[in-house]
């Protein structure tokens, strides 16, 4: 799974690429503790355009970063999730305590200057 | 009566779980099935080789997993084998939400169950555990020649 990964301010934006497994579930919570813990990141944004592949591994990552982010006051945002992925997420549960958003912009909008 | 049977051994590593998620596509592909169903077995068989190396072997990577595929007729049935330690209770370990780790969700036997037409699981501490998945398929998926 490849990664690329956007900072402003306090918003770690990272757009996946890959297949999220157990596997590469470990890669992606290295990716966000670190900069959670070393730059005091409170916003993560994943876009999940080019997932291919998630099973309970990779959403059980990303609830996570999400219950992580919680108690410090920091918000989890999900933008772009293909449909197949997304049947994947509902049967989880995940969309009903996790934000979805279109894309990047709304998700960097909702919140801003509040 | 046309048959195929396949099998896959593999050290319990996490980088072997695609290879068995390939494995399942590739046959999935040769049989009549939607892009959904494949995708479906695709979840399928990572929840349960996941399971066998995260639960069964506990992450030690030196064992071995065994993944089994039989088509019969109208019939795949996919069968994980691990040699690990065991559930102590298959009933509760099937529930939603049940997991030994706070960090995963508790939704592989969700995931299988809902994704196959039948489950089954069997285990015995310290002898290891077999998850058998069927589904049934429309056509003969075996050509002829």
């Amino acid at each position: 799974m490849n990664l690329e990964k956007k900072i402003e301010r306090l918003t770690l934006l990272l757009r996946l690429d890959g297949e999220l497994d157990m596997h590469t579930a470990s890669t992606l919570r290295h990716a966000i503790d670190s900069e959670i813990e070393k730059r005091g990141i409170r916003t993560v944004i994943l876009n999940l355009q080019g997932v291919q592949f998630v099973d309970s591994s990779g959403l059980g990552v990303i609830l996570g970063r999400y219950k992580k982010l919680l108690p410090l006051g920091g918000k989890l945002k999900i933008t772009n999730v293909p449909p197949h992925i997304y049947k994947i997420m509902e049967l989880s549960g995940l969309p009903k305590i996790i934000s979805f958003y279109v894309d990047e912009a709304h998700a960097y909008e909702e919140g801003r200057g509040a | 009566m046309k048959s195929n049977q396949i099998s896959l051994t593999f050290s319990s590593i996490p980088e072997n779980v695609s290879l068995a998620r390939l494995l399942i596509a590739s046959v999935g592909g040769q049989l009549d099935l939607s892009l959904n169903d494949i995708e479906e077995l695709k979840v399928a068989v990572s929840e349960a080789v996941s399971n066998a190396i995260i639960h069964g072997y506990q992450n030690v990577p030196n064992n071995i997993v065994y993944l089994d595929l039989d088509i019969t007729n109208n019939l795949l049935t996919i069968v994980v084998k691990d040699e690990g330690c065991g559930i102590s209770n298959v009933e509760q370990a099937m529930q939603p939400a049940y997991s030994t780790d706070p960090e995963r969700m508790g939704l592989g036997f969700v995931f299988m169950q809902s994704f196959m037409d039948e489950l089954q699981v069997k285990s015995a501490l310290e002898e290891g555990t077999i998850v058998t998945m069927k589904k049934h398929f429309k056509q003969t998926p075996i050509s002829s020649h």
